[in-house]
């Protein structure tokens, strides 16, 4: 099956790219499509604990069974809203990475 | 537009519109929390912040968070409105506002949804630097989470 793999901040950079196709035997689950990706980019399988998944745009488990055409998404830990009182750490981008 | 009470947008935020989003002849008190990009953090000068967004999500998330309120305070009305692309000194990142008939549930609601944002709205900072770019990374987010709701009700009710 075919499913289309979406990446945000930190994890977009690591790839090098935001948006994946990958090709997974059937059946597959969210973290079959993780396994896979994280075995063709080494960068960010340190990342294997700490990911949040959405399928088709919903928060989904990473046991999550995947069709044909699904939209995952990988989410490293999120910052939103303001300060970070309760936050972990920051990182540092290194070479290429970094945007500006 | 005037009266989206989840949006994600990379135009500035204005206070007005969320507060818009939940006025309303029932409410005897609003609440507008809006966080700010500040210069420094973690002892470095913070330039400005980048914020990204998995904008569907984000909303969809917000939603959510709305229906957790909703569950919990029925009568307040909530606003959540957060921005992306690169945001300056001073200026907002999210804007939300509750309205309620009494003062108590509107600060709560206020303090419960900025908890529940910054623990797993799909929004990451990407905070610059004097030397360099850092990319700020706080929860693992997990809406299932009961201790993570558990967190932002005590904070919100204490």
């Amino acid at each position: 099956m075919h499913v289309s793999i979406r990446l945000f901040a930190r994890l977009r950079e690591l790839a090098g790219a935001d948006e994946i196709e990958q090709t997974l035997p059937a059946p597959a689950t969210a973290q079959d499509a993780w396994d896979a990706l994280a075995r063709e980019r080494p960068a960010l399988a340190p990342y294997a604990r700490t990911i949040s998944c959405a399928v088709n745009e919903t928060y989904a488990r990473l046991t999550t069974p995947l069709k044909d055409g699904d939209v995952v998404a990988f989410l490293p830990p999120v910052s939103g809203g303001c300060g970070i009182r309760d936050a972990g750490c920051g990182i540092r981008d290194e070479g290429s990475g970094m945007r500006d | 537009m005037q009266d989206t009470p989840y949006r994600v947008t990379s135009e500035p935020l204005d206070e007005r519109l969320a507060r818009a989003a939940v006025a309303g002849a029932a409410a005897g008190a609003v609440t507008v929390f809006t966080g700010t990009v500040r210069n420094h953090n973690a002892g470095h000068r913070v330039l400005w912040i980048d914020y990204e967004a998995y904008a569907p999500l984000a909303v969809k998330t917000f939603e959510r968070i709305g229906d957790e309120v909703r569950e919990r305070w029925p009568d307040v009305r909530l606003a959540i409105h957060h921005r992306t692309g690169r945001v300056e000194i001073g200026d907002a990142s999210v804007v939300i506002a509750a309205a309620s008939a009494h003062r108590a549930d509107a600060f709560a609601v206020c303090r419960y949804a900025i908890e529940r944002v910054k623990q797993i709205a799909p929004i990451w900072k990407h905070e610059h630097l004097e030397d360099g770019a850092v990319w700020v990374e706080g929860a693992t987010a997990d809406p299932d989470d009961r201790g993570a709701v558990d967190t932002a009700l005590q904070r919100a009710c204490t």
